[in-house]
C-alpha cells in the first residue's frame, strides 16, 4: 500500500518535472502561497489597517512597497489580501465543481427525464452572463464577506463542470466493465461510486482548477467595482481604492501596481496548471503543445 | 429530428428570457431598504429635504408613481408584461428619463468599442493561430505561443490600468479616459472622429492584447486537426501553391468553429463591457449599469441586466439555429 503510494508520488513528481507548464505554474502558485504563509512573520500585518502608518510614502527600507492614501502599508495589505483571494477561489471552485459534478453524474448516469431537466437548467444558466447577475446580487447584499462572496460565485460556476462531467459519464456508462458490473447485480450507487467516480476524478480535478480561476476572476471583478467584502483588505479592493483616490494620475504607482502583479502571477499560474491538467486528461492536446 | 431540435432551442430561449426577467424582478427586491428611501437619504445628506409630514406625502406619491404600493404579484405581472414589450420603465435617479432611452444612448459607445476590438482580435488571433500550426510558417511565429498564453490569462482591465499609466500618465500621448474630450459636443466630422479614436485606443488595445491569445489558441487547435485531413494531403500532392493550401484549404475549414465562438463573443460584448468601461470612464452600457447600481436605481439596473441577458440569449440562439445549416455533420 505504502509502496504504491510512494511509487505514484514518484511518478507524479517525474511527470511534473517533465512538464514545464505544470512546473512553472506550480512554482508561481507556491510562491504566492509562501508569501501569504511567511509574510505575517516578517511584516507587521496590523499595518494593513487604515490610518496605521504615514500616508503616501514611496517605497523605502521601512515600507518596501510604500504606503497608500488611507495610511496602510501596501506590502502588509498584499500579504493579508493574497490568502483571502486564494481562499475565496478555492472555496468557490470546490463548491462549484462538487455541485456541477454531482449534477453531471446524475444527469449522465440516469438519463431520461432527469437528464433533460438538468441539461436544460445548465444550458439556461450558461446563457446568463454571470457578471450581470453577480453585480445585482452583490449590490443587494449589504454586508459582503469573503465566504458569502465565494458561495454566491460558486452558485454561478457549476455549469461548465456539470456539462463536461455529464459528457464523460455518458460514454463511461456504455463501457464494458460498467455493463459487467450491472450484470453482476451491483446497485446504481455502488456502480457510481466504485466504477464511475474513479474515472471522472481527473476530469473533476482539471475542472476544479478552471473553476477556481474563473471564480477568482469574477471575485476580483466585483472587488475592483467596489462591491467585494468591505471589512477585510483584498487585492481587488486595493485597486478599487487606488482608483477612487486617483493613484494613477498622482503617480502613486506602488499603490496599484503590486496587487496587479500579484494577480497576474496568480492568473498565469492557474492558467498554466489548468492547461497542463487538460493535456493530462485529454492527451490529444499534447501534440499541439 | 431536426425540427424537434429547433423547437427545443426556441423553447429554451423563451425560458431564458422569462427567467431573466423574473430574476431581475426578484433580486433587487431582496435588498434591504427601498429606492425611494435611498434617494431621500441622499437628498437629506445634501440638506435638500427637511423631513416631516410633507416628506411622507412625497414618499407615498412617488411609491404610487412607480407602482411600489401595489401587491407584489401584481407588480410582478405588470413588470413581466412591460418587459416583454421592452417598456423598461423610468429611471429613478434621472426621472423622468426612460430606461430604454438611456440604454439606446449608451449602446453605440459599447458596440463601437467592443465590437471593433473583438473583430480585430478575432482576425489577428485566427491568422496567428493558423500560422502557429502551419509547419512551413516562419520560426518566429512559434515564439508567440507562450506570450499569447500569458496574455490570455490576464484580465483585460488590469492590463488596461497598466497601459493607462504608461501611455496617458508617463508618456502623456493618449487621454486618461472618457469617450471624447470634455467640452466637445458629439457630432459627425473628422475632428470628432479622431478624438473618439484617440480615446478608444487604450481600452481597445487592452481588450485586443488580452483576447487575441484566446482566438489564436482556439484556431491552432482546429488547424492541427484540419492539417491531418486527407484533402490536404491531396492538395499538396496536386502541387498547389502553399499560399493557396493555407488560405483556401486549411484556414477556411478551420474557421467554421471559430465563427461560432465569434458570434457568441459579439453577443457577450455588452456584458463584458462593465469593467473596461468603469476603468476607462467610458460612457457605455457597463458604465450605465455601474452607476445605476451605485445609486440603487432599480429600474435602470433591471433594464440593463435584462438587456445584457437578452443580447447573449439572442446570439446563442442564432448560432444554434444556423450551425446545423452551416455544418451538415451536426445532426443532434
Amino acid at each position: 500500500m505504502i509502496e504504491t503510494l510512494i511509487h505514484r508520488g514518484k511518478a507524479a513528481g517525474i511527470y511534473t518535472l517533465r512538464t514545464p507548464k505544470l512546473l512553472l505554474g506550480l512554482i508561481l502558485l507556491s510562491s504566492l502561497l509562501l508569501l501569504s504563509l511567511v509574510g505575517p512573520y516578517v511584516v507587521d500585518v496590523d499595518t494593513a489597517r487604515p490610518i496605521s502608518v504615514a500616508t503616501n510614502q514611496p517605497p523605502s527600507a521601512k515600507f518596501p512597497l510604500g504606503t497608500d492614501s488611507g495610511g496602510r502599508d501596501v506590502l502588509a495589505v498584499i500579504i493579508v489580501g493574497t490568502p483571502q483571494t486564494l481562499m475565496m477561489g478555492v472555496i468557490a471552485g470546490l463548491v462549484g465543481v462538487t455541485l456541477g459534478a454531482s449534477l453531471g453524474l446524475v444527469a449522465g448516469y440516469f438519463g431520461g427525464r432527469i437528464d433533460m431537466v438538468i441539461s436544460t437548467c445548465t444550458d439556461v444558466m450558461l446563457t446568463i452572463p454571470p457578471l450581470a447577475i453577480l453585480l445585482v446580487v452583490a449590490a443587494s447584499v449589504r454586508t459582503m464577506s469573503v465566504l458569502n462572496m465565494a458561495i454566491i460565485i460558486a452558485l454561478l460556476s457549476w455549469m461548465f463542470p456539470a456539462r463536461t462531467i455529464r459528457a464523460q459519464v455518458l460514454s463511461l456508462r456504455e463501457q464494458p466493465y460498467v455493463h459487467m458490473a450491472r450484470l453482476a447485480g451491483l446497485s446504481d450507487i455502488r456502480i457510481i461510486f466504485e466504477e464511475i467516480m474513479p474515472n471522472i476524478l481527473p476530469l473533476a480535478a482539471a475542472s476544479f482548477v478552471g473553476a477556481t480561476s474563473g471564480a477568482i476572476l469574477a471575485g476580483i471583478g466585483l472587488e475592483v467595482l467596489g462591491m467585494g467584502p468591505q471589512r477585510t483588505p483584498t487585492l481587488g479592493m486595493t485597486i478599487y481604492w487606488a482608483q477612487l483616490y486617483s493613484a494613477l494620475i498622482r503617480g502613486l504607482w506602488w499603490w496599484w501596481l503590486p496587487p496587479i502583479i500579484v494577480l497576474i502571477v496568480l492568473f498565469v499560474g492557474l492558467f498554466l496548471v489548468s492547461a497542463a491538467m487538460d493535456e493530462f486528461v485529454n492527451p490529444r492536446l499534447r501534440r499541439t503543445g | 429530428m431536426k425540427q424537434a431540435y429547433f423547437i427545443r432551442r426556441i423553447i429554451m430561449f423563451i425560458i431564458v428570457v422569462i427567467l431573466a426577467a423574473t430574476l431581475n424582478f426578484i433580486i433587487p427586491r431582496m435588498a434591504p431598504g427601498d429606492p425611494i428611501g435611498a434617494v431621500l437619504e441622499e437628498l437629506r445628506a445634501r440638506g435638500a429635504s427637511s423631513g416631516g409630514d410633507a416628506e411622507d406625502e412625497i414618499v407615498a406619491a412617488y411609491r404610487a408613481r412607480f407602482g411600489l404600493d401595489q401587491p407584489i404579484h401584481l407588480q410582478y405581472l405588470r413588470f413581466l408584461f412591460n418587459t416583454l414589450r421592452f417598456d423598461l420603465g423610468y429611471s429613478i435617479s434621472y426621472y423622468p428619463q426612460k430606461v430604454e432611452a438611456a440604454l439606446l444612448r449608451s449602446l453605440p459607445w459599447t458596440v463601437g468599442l467592443l465590437a471593433f476590438s473583438t473583430l480585430i482580435s478575432f482576425a489577428a488571433g485566427s491568422f496567428f493561430g493558423a500560422m502557429m500550426a502551419w509547419p512551413r510558417a516562419p520560426g518566429f511565429m512559434r515564439r508567440f505561443v507562450p506570450m499569447f498564453m500569458v496574455l490570455s490569462a490576464v484580465p483585460y482591465y488590469l492590463l488596461g490600468l497598466i497601459l493607462v499609466y504608461i501611455f496617458a500618465f508617463v508618456m502623456r500621448i493618449l487621454p486618461l479616459g472618457g469617450a471624447y474630450s470634455s467640452g466637445t459636443v458629439p457630432r459627425l466630422d473628422l475632428e470628432f472622429l479622431l478624438d473618439v479614436m484617440r480615446h478608444g485606443a487604450l481600452p481597445a488595445l487592452s481588450i485586443v492584447l488580452t483576447s487575441v491569445g484566446f482566438w489564436a489558441l482556439g484556431m491552432r487547435g482546429v488547424m492541427v486537426t484540419v492539417l491531418g485531413e486527407d484533402y490536404l494531403t491531396l492538395a499538396e500532392a496536386k502541387g498547389l501553391p502553399d499560399r493557396r493550401i493555407f488560405f483556401a484549404y486549411a484556414m477556411r475549414n478551420a474557421l467554421l468553429p471559430q465563427v461560432t465562438s465569434l458570434a457568441i463573443a459579439l453577443g457577450t460584448v455588452a456584458s463584458g463591457s462593465v469593467l473596461v468601461e468603469v476603468v476607462f470612464n467610458y460612457p457605455g452600457i457597463g458604465w450605465l449599469l455601474y452607476n445605476a447600481l451605485r445609486s440603487s436605481d432599480y429600474y435602470m439596473v433591471q433594464g440593463v441586466t435584462f438587456f445584457l441577458i437578452l443580447t447573449v440569449a439572442v446570439s446563442v440562439l442564432i448560432v444554434d439555429l444556423i450551425y446545423p445549416l452551416l455544418d451538415p455533420r451536426i445532426e443532434r
